[in-house]
C-alpha cells in the first residue's frame, strides 16, 4: 500500500473520532469501566489462586507419629506417607526441632524447662491439590505409625469456595461486559458510518474497494479501543497499588499476602490492549458491514 | 461497451416488473439518450449497468464484465470503468470542489502526485477552473453539477451514465450541460444520459433509445418524435 493511501486512511479514521467527540468519550469510557471491572476481577482470581498455592505449600498438613516409636522408627514411615496419593512431598521433624520451634513461636523464657518428650515426631505434609486434604487426611490417618493428623480442613475448604465462586463469578461478568463493550463500540461506529452514509456511497460509486471503505472505522474502533484499554491499565495500576499500601501498612497483612503489581503487570497489559483492539476492530467492522453490502 | 439481451427484472421485495424482455446494445464511443416516463425502467437499467441490482434473467455485459455471474468483490472494479452522474449532484458538502474530485481519485488508489496532475487538468476541462477552493453550497447548480462530472470524468472511465443529469437545471444551463457531456463523449467516452426533457434531446441528433413499461418501444436516429409521454 502506498504511503500516501496509508496516510489518507489513518487521518480519515481520526477524523472520525472527532467528528462525534462525545460518542467517542463515551466509548473510551465505557471500554475502560469494563476493562477495569474485568481486570479487578481477574486480579482477585490470580491472588486467590496465588493465596491458595501458597497455602498448599504451607505446612498445613502436620502428620504426627505414634509417640513410643523411636526417630528411626519414625523416618521409616516417610515412604508410606509419600506413598499416600495427593502427597507431594513430606518433611520430617524431630522433637527436639518441633520443641525449638515452639519455643521460637513464644516467649522462650515460659518454656525454659521443657522436655522434648511432650512433643512427637512429625511429617509436615506438602500436598498437590488442596482441595483434596480432607481425602488425604484420612488416607493419612491410615498409615501404620501415624498417631494423629492435624489439617486446616475449613480454611483449606473456604478459600476453594471462596476461588470457585470468585471465577464463576468473574468469567460471567467478562463476558457480559466483553459483550457491553462490543455492542457499545458497534453503536459508536455505526454512527460515525451513518454521519459519513453520503461519502461512503460516493466511495461504492466510484469504484472503492470494501476493504478502503472499512478501514476508516476499523482504524477509528482501534483507536478508540486502545485508548480505552490504556487507561483502564493505567487507573487498575494505582488502584492496585493503592490496595497494596492499605494491606501492608494495615491489619490484614497477617491474613493476606498480595502479588505486588510488577508480577502481574505484563499480563494484565496485554489483556488490556488485546481486549480493547479486539473490541475495537470487531466492534468497526460488524458496524460498517451493512453499508458494504451490493 | 453495454449489451443487453432479453433482460428480465422482478424485484423480489415488492413483486413489481421492471423491465420486461430488454434488448440493448451501446458501442464504444456512442452517445446515447435513454428516454420515457417514470416508473417505465429508466433507473432501473442504470442499476443493472452499475450492479446495484441483479436482473432475474438475460444477459449482460458492461464493459467486459458479466453482470450476470459478477462477484461481489469484482464489484469496485467494474465501476472504476463507469462514471455516475445523478440529477441530485451527490458532492460532499464539507469537501471543496478540488477535494471533491481528488477524492474519487484517491480511494481508487492514485498517488498524491498522479492527483495534483489529473484533478487540474479535468476542473478545466469541464469549465470550473478558478472555483477549485470553493465549497458545493458557495457553487450555483449548473456548477455542482461540473464538479460531479469532473468526479466521473477523473478517473478516465470508458463509459460515463448521467441519471437526469439536467433534472435540477434551468434550459440555458441544461445545454450548457449537455454541449459539455458531448464534448467529453467526442474525446473518446461513452456517454449515456437518462432524461425526459423532450426539448434537450432534440436539440441533439443522436440515438435515442425510448423505453415504457419496462420495455423498449424505439431504438434510432430520429429524436425523440417517435416517443411521445402521456
Amino acid at each position: 500500500m502506498k504511503l500516501s493511501r496509508l496516510g489518507y486512511l489513518i487521518k480519515s479514521g481520526f477524523t472520525g473520532i472527532f467528528s462525534h467527540g462525545l460518542m467517542s468519550f463515551a466509548t473510551v469510557t465505557i471500554t475502560m469501566a469494563c476493562l477495569i471491572i474485568m481486570g479487578s476481577f481477574g486480579l482477585l482470581v490470580v491472588n486467590i489462586n496465588e493465596m491458595i498455592a501458597s497455602l498448599e505449600e504451607e505446612n498445613e498438613v502436620v502428620c504426627f507419629i505414634d509417640e513410643s516409636l523411636t526417630e528411626e522408627e519414625a523416618r521409616a514411615v516417610e515412604p508410606l506417607i509419600e506413598a499416600v496419593a495427593n502427597v507431594s512431598g513430606a518433611d520430617f521433624v524431630t522433637r527436639e526441632e518441633a520443641m525449638s520451634d515452639f519455643q521460637d513461636d513464644y516467649d522462650p523464657a515460659l518454656f525454659e524447662s521443657l522436655d522434648p518428650s511432650v512433643f512427637r515426631h512429625r511429617y509436615i505434609i506438602h500436598l498437590t491439590d488442596i482441595s483434596l486434604m480432607e481425602s488425604t487426611k484420612a488416607a493419612l490417618e491410615d498409615v501404620d505409625g501415624v498417631a494423629k493428623v492435624n489439617a486446616h480442613l475449613d480454611y483449606a475448604e473456604a478459600f476453594v469456595t471462596v476461588r470457585n465462586v470468585v471465577s464463576i463469578v468473574s468469567l460471567a461478568l467478562i463476558v457480559i461486559l466483553l459483550v457491553v463493550s462490543l455492542f457499545i463500540m458497534n453503536n459508536t461506529i455505526k454512527l460515525a458510518t451513518f454521519t459519513r452514509r453520503e461519502e461512503i456511497a460516493i466511495m461504492r460509486m466510484v469504484g472503492a474497494s470494501n476493504g478502503f471503505i472499512r478501514c476508516p472505522f476499523i482504524i477509528e474502533g482501534l483507536v478508540l479501543g486502545l485508548i480505552g484499554s490504556l487507561l483502564a491499565f493505567g487507573i487498575e495500576w494505582a488502584l492496585y497499588s493503592l490496595l497494596i499500601n492499605e494491606v501492608v501498612g494495615g491489619v490484614a497483612a497477617a491474613l493476606i499476602s498480595l502479588l505486588p503489581f510488577s508480577a502481574v503487570m505484563w499480563p494484565l497489559l496485554i489483556a488490556f490492549t488485546g481486549i480493547g483492539v479486539i473490541v475495537g476492530v470487531v466492534g468497526g467492522s460488524s458496524a460498517i458491514r451493512n453499508y458494504l453490502k451490493v | 461497451m453495454v449489451q443487453m439481451n432479453s433482460v428480465k427484472m422482478v424485484y423480489d421485495s415488492s413483486g413489481t416488473e421492471a423491465l420486461h424482455g430488454v434488448d440493448l446494445d451501446i458501442h464504444d464511443g456512442e452517445f446515447v439518450f435513454l428516454v420515457g416516463p417514470s416508473g417505465s425502467g429508466k433507473t432501473t437499467i442504470i442499476k443493472l449497468l452499475t450492479g446495484e441490482v441483479h436482473a432475474s434473467s438475460g444477459e449482460i455485459t458492461v464493459n467486459g464484465f458479466d453482470m450476470m455471474r459478477i462477484k461481489q468483490r469484482k464489484l469496485p472494479f467494474l465501476r472504476r470503468t463507469l462514471g455516475v452522474i445523478f440529477q441530485d449532484f451527490r458532492l460532499i458538502d464539507k469537501m471543496t470542489v478540488y477535494d471533491n474530485v481528488a477524492f474519487a481519485m484517491r480511494v481508487v488508489g492514485a498517488s498524491n502526485s498522479e492527483i495534483r496532475e489529473r484533478v487540474p487538468y479535468v476542473l478545466e476541462l469541464v469549465g470550473l477552473k478558478g472555483r477549485e477552493k470553493r465549497y458545493p453550497r458557495e457553487l450555483s447548480g449548473g456548477e455542482q453539477q461540473r464538479v460531479a462530472i469532473a468526479r466521473a470524468l477523473v478517473n478516465s472511465p470508458r463509459m460515463i451514465i448521467a441519471d437526469e443529469p439536467t433534472g435540477n437545471l434551468d434550459p440555458v444551463r441544461s445545454l450548457e450541460l449537455m454541449l459539455l457531456l458531448e464534448k467529453i463523449n467526442e474525446l473518446g467516452t461513452t456517454l449515456l444520459v437518462v432524461t425526459h426533457e423532450k426539448e434537450l434531446v432534440n436539440a441533439f441528433s443522436k440515438r435515442v433509445v425510448a423505453i415504457q413499461d419496462g420495455k423498449i418501444i424505439s431504438d434510432g436516429m430520429d429524436g425523440y418524435f417517435s416517443y411521445e409521454i402521456e
